[in-house]
């Protein structure tokens, strides 16, 4: 029975793990595509260096905003600061509610990275382009923000304690 | 999508900005004479320090440039052998002719193919045809035999044409890139017509033009040989009604119209490369465009060289991939 009252803390934990693992593997997925794209440039043209980085470093963002979202449950669950009594269910809310960010993160920082890799091609044979180049992959974003959006509106509205 | 080729493409996509385009290509035409041409390449970074002021070398420099780059760029070369095929089934036709004449000489071979021209010379002149690879064993043994005993060249060069593009339109099926489907449907298809111009100028009859044609899934040998047999404006009628009515056009121009129609249609067919981001495609694509690119140049100096208008010079000059 002691277990299953401490569970609710496990689940929220595992939420946080969510947020911050797949959102952040989803980046590492995303730079690294992008990262072999740009050093395919930078092998030949050294000088274009700043603004392939800048487009290697667009796909980098959901593992932040994956962190974000595990820091505010860390904090909700009590980890970080005071500690708080969470039931099975809120720690099942919480869970939930870090999935949008855990999973659109995955997705979309893999698929940020390919665009990414795309626009670097497009900046690698006409460097003046590269505002209209970054739009591209920039565009994937937005469903990370509405994501990261959805998850941070759930935690903060759970009741814990 | 495959994503091992990413850093390859992106670095083919660098080097691109360093490909001639029609502009740079009007300002080599632009060059007084042969010699300010070799001087605007050079300019240009087309030869190494040590390379001579000579056409050949600078352009024999320049493709080594662009293998060696591609060996860089790509760990599996498999996919490039389509590309070679016709350099290697040259070597087979020169080992079996050759070992039939009795001659030693061994610069009759293109360097670089795989198996290599010494490996082809030995297996011919043992008779072990089933040494060779498939593609090759039996057309060898047929060519052979057709220049040995029935000392008919040209029946012997059909043989072994004919298997080149069989086995070029082999690799395009057995291929999963598109690219090579691509290239080697276009390039059977052009060697066909080409074929069947040549045989339909030489009044070769429809059996014989139908035996020296490759299948090829965009033209009908069939009809094409037929309209081989009743001549060139023949020819001409049956292309407009294919995908490859602009050789027909190119035809009724002139025969280097024609030879220009057959280059740039091959680029035509890799130019989607130029959109694609994430397969070996662009780095094929890259590739023949140097080839290309090397191609035009050699007509070029050439053209200057033998004191060509300037005009006629043009009429000759391929489209460029950029």
């Amino acid at each position: 029975m002691e277990v299953l009252n401490n569970m609710g803390i496990v689940f929220g934990l595992l939420g946080a793990a969510c947020a911050v693992m797949l959102a952040g593997a989803g980046s590492a997925t995303g730079v690294g595509i992008a990262g072999q794209a740009a050093s395919g440039v930078v092998s030949e043209d050294p000088g274009k260096f700043a603004k392939v980085l800048i487009m290697q470093l667009l796909p980098g963002t959901q593992g932040i905003y994956g962190l974000l979202v595990g820091f505010i449950i860390l904090s909700k669950i009590g980890i970080l600061g005071t500690p708080v009594d969470v039931t099975v269910v809120q720690g099942l809310q919480i869970l939930a509610a870090s999935l949008p960010i855990g999973l659109v993160g995955w997705v979309s920082g893999k698929y940020q990275g390919v665009a990414s890799a795309a626009a670097i091609g497009i900046v690698a044979k006409k460097e003046d382009q590269f505002g209209k180049a970054m739009l591209f992959p920039a565009m994937v974003e937005t469903y990370a923000i509405l994501a990261l959006l959805v998850s941070i509106l759930s935690i903060t509205a759970i009741s814990v304690g | 999508m495959d994503l091992q080729y990413t850093y390859a493409v992106a670095r083919v996509r660098a080097k691109e900005v360093t490909l001639f385009n029609a502009a740079v290509i009007d300002q080599l035409l632009a060059c007084r004479n042969y010699e300010q041409c070799l001087q605007f390449l050079i300019e240009k970074g087309w030869g190494d320090a040590d390379t001579p002021l000579e056409a050949e070398a600078i352009l024999a420099c320049e493709s080594e440039k662009t293998w060696a780059e591609v060996r860089d760029l790509v760990k599996d070369m498999s996919v490039f052998e389509v590309l070679n095929y016709p350099n290697l089934f040259h070597n087979l036709k020169a080992a079996i002719k050759l070992v039939c004449s009795g001659s030693e000489r061994t610069d009759v071979f293109y360097p670089d193919t795989v198996p290599s021209s010494a490996f082809l010379l030995e297996k011919v002149k043992e008779r072990a045809f089933g040494d060779l690879p498939v593609m090759m064993a039996k057309p060898a043994e047929e060519a052979y035999e057709a220049l040995l005993h029935g000392r008919d060249g040209q029946l012997c060069d059909m043989i072994i044409d004919k298997a080149c593009l069989q086995a070029i339109r082999q690799a395009g099926k057995e291929s999963g890139e598109e690219v090579i489907r691509s290239y080697s449907d276009s390039y059977v298809a052009i060697a066909d017509i080409k074929i069947a111009v040549r045989c339909a100028k030489t009044g070769k009859s429809a059996d014989f033009t139908k035996r020296a044609l490759a299948d090829c899934a965009s033209l009908s040998t069939e009809a094409l040989a037929r309209a081989a047999a009743n001549g060139v404006d023949a020819i001409r009628e049956y292309l407009k009604t294919t995908a490859y009515a602009g050789a027909a056009e190119a035809l009724e121009q002139s025969p280097s119209v024609f030879e220009r129609w057959c280059d740039d249609r091959i680029i035509d067919s890799v130019r989607p490369q130029k959109y694609e981001s994430f397969s070996v495609g662009p780095v094929v694509a890259y590739a023949l465009a140097r080839e290309n690119e090397i191609k035009t140049v050699r007509i070029i100096l050439s053209g200057r060289l033998n004191g060509l208008s300037v005009a006629s010079i043009r009429e000759r000059v391929r489209k460029m991939y950029v």
